[in-house]
């Protein structure tokens, strides 16, 4: 039996975009535990949102992430709505989707470069970055803002796409994809690349139903799980069904998100050719109503939740907000268990951690 | 595509049948969600929430401000991620919660700054 050491891991760390910390603790290059801690950068928001009125809440919200930062805007409209028994217009549902959709797009192109970067593999990393741009552009055009984009609003969406821009998305979508097939190959494909990912932080079916994993963590273990399929938005209206894996192992978890940017290149291109015209917003006055509604969506990483319980009041008494990292953390410390300290920092990768949600 | 996400549940159970209720969750293969605590009138909230099929199911127990749950993590073990930071937020005492972190989770300038007498700024 070779000596047992603790190594400290992060909250600095090179690998690490947002500080988390691990204590790791290996015997000669095994790691036979992880046991992780945050907090380091907690910002309180959910008490924040006592205190703002329901529909400035929003911009809060949104700037709990940088990268999922549509996403959190749509749930909590989307609970709030569910709150208040407000239906929204028929576009302006697609609108969000369409959106949720580009967000998933760059969010899994800003994944590849990390995982890139983490390979030692600087020029791919570029590329991904350099082809995610075109999307971000797409945000900038139709809302507005490439990072916060303010577009979500209790009642439906504060701007509308013309049909020219529509187009135009479509014909940006379709370049992305064409860019993109080149680089997934390498992922995909490359000897390097697949020496660094395959066969390592394998998480079983079992163990990823056993602690609960959620998003592409979970389909690439083979567990047929995604909040898309909750009815919510047009994922219905658009024949969705969810890209499930094998293995387990940090391949399956890249080759999921990568068929998953193909399946999300598919939906904005469908929603386009569908969207009704019409309206894209009701108006919602006055106070929320006195109840509580808890609602789910599927945010890049996994499933979000958002709790909220109105009094009567335009403030909401209590605001929750469960992000997928914090979902995924556990499965995390499972795949750690028996790898290579060299693999630590590949294996975190793979969950997509975003500790910036995880810190809310 | 039934629209489960507009389909709630909620059903408030008595603290001391939680364990019970939840193992016949674990028996049932739903999984677990999250765990949320909210503040009121004094007491403090906490609310399980499970998925089965995409569709949610929530319960609700009370205990009082600051006061002692029975930890489920020898049920379901990722709830020691809730357990722990409802713990260093809202000072809940979690029996037999493993792995036991001690407050050390959430690395945090004062205790349990959201139990109802610690809020405000300094």
């Amino acid at each position: 039996m070779g000596k047992r050491t603790v190594i400290p891991f992060g909250p600095q760390h090179p690998i690490l975009p947002e500080p988390v910390h691990l204590d790791l603790v290996i015997e000669d290059e095994k790691v036979i535990e992880a046991v992780p801690s945050i907090g380091f950068i907690h910002r309180g928001l959910e008490k924040l949102a006592e205190v703002r009125e329901y529909p400035e809440l929003v911009y809060v919200i949104e700037r709990i992430c940088g990268i999922c930062s549509f996403g959190h805007g749509l749930g909590y409209v989307t609970a709030v709505e569910g709150l208040m028994g407000v239906e929204v217009p028929e576009r302006a549902d697609y609108l969000r989707t369409m959106w949720h959709e580009l967000s998933r797009i760059h969010s899994h192109m800003l994944w590849l470069g990390l995982t890139a970067d983490a390979l030692g593999f600087e020029s791919l990393f570029m590329h991904t970055w350099k082809v995610r741009e075109r999307i971000l552009n797409m945000f900038d055009l139709t809302t507005g803002g490439r990072v916060i984009h303010s577009v979500c609003k209790v009642g439906g969406v504060r701007r509308d796409v013309e049909e020219e821009m529509l187009d135009r998305i479509v014909s940006e979508v379709r370049e992305t994809r064409k860019e993109t097939r080149k680089l997934t190959d390498v992922f995909l494909r490359d000897t390097s690349v697949k020496s660094r990912l395959c066969g390592v932080g394998i998480l079983s079916k079992e163990d990823a139903e056993e602690l609960c994993a959620v998003g592409p963590v979970a389909r690439a273990s083979g567990v047929y799980q995604d909040m898309r399929l909750n009815g919510m938005c047009k994922y219905g209206e658009l024949g969705f069904e969810p890209v499930i894996g094998e293995g387990g192992d940090c391949y399956a978890r890249c080759k999921v998100r990568i068929s998953e940017l193909n399946q999300s290149f598919d939906i904005v291109e469908k929603t386009a050719s569908v969207m009704p015209d019409g309206p894209v917003e009701v108006q919602v006055r006055g106070p929320l109503q006195a109840g509580e509604f808890m609602m789910r969506l599927e945010q890049p990483r996994g499933e979000a939740l958002y709790y909220v319980r109105g009094n009567g009041t335009r403030y909401l008494e209590r605001m929750r907000v469960r992000t997928p990292t914090n979902m995924n953390l556990p499965s995390m410390v499972r795949m750690l268990q028996g790898c290579d300290l060299a693999d630590v920092p590949v294996i975190i990768l793979t969950i997509d951690p975003c500790i910036s949600c995880t810190e809310r | 595509m039934k629209c489960h996400y507009r389909i709630q549940n909620f059903e408030e159970i008595k603290a001391e049948d939680l364990t019970e209720i939840i193992r016949g969750f674990k028996t049932e293969k739903y999984r677990l969600c999250q765990i949320c605590a909210s503040n009121i009138e004094g007491d403090t909230e906490l609310i399980y929430s499970f998925d089965l099929d995409h569709e949610l199911f929530n319960i609700k127990a009370t205990v009082r401000n600051g006061g002692g749950m029975e930890s489920i993590t020898g049920i379901y073990q990722p709830a020691s991620i809730y357990e722990s930071e409802i713990h260093d937020l809202f000072g809940i005492e979690f029996t037999g919660s493993r792995p036991n972190r001690g407050g050390k989770f959430f690395v945090l300038s004062k205790p349990t700054p959201w139990l109802p007498e610690n809020e405000g700024g300094e």
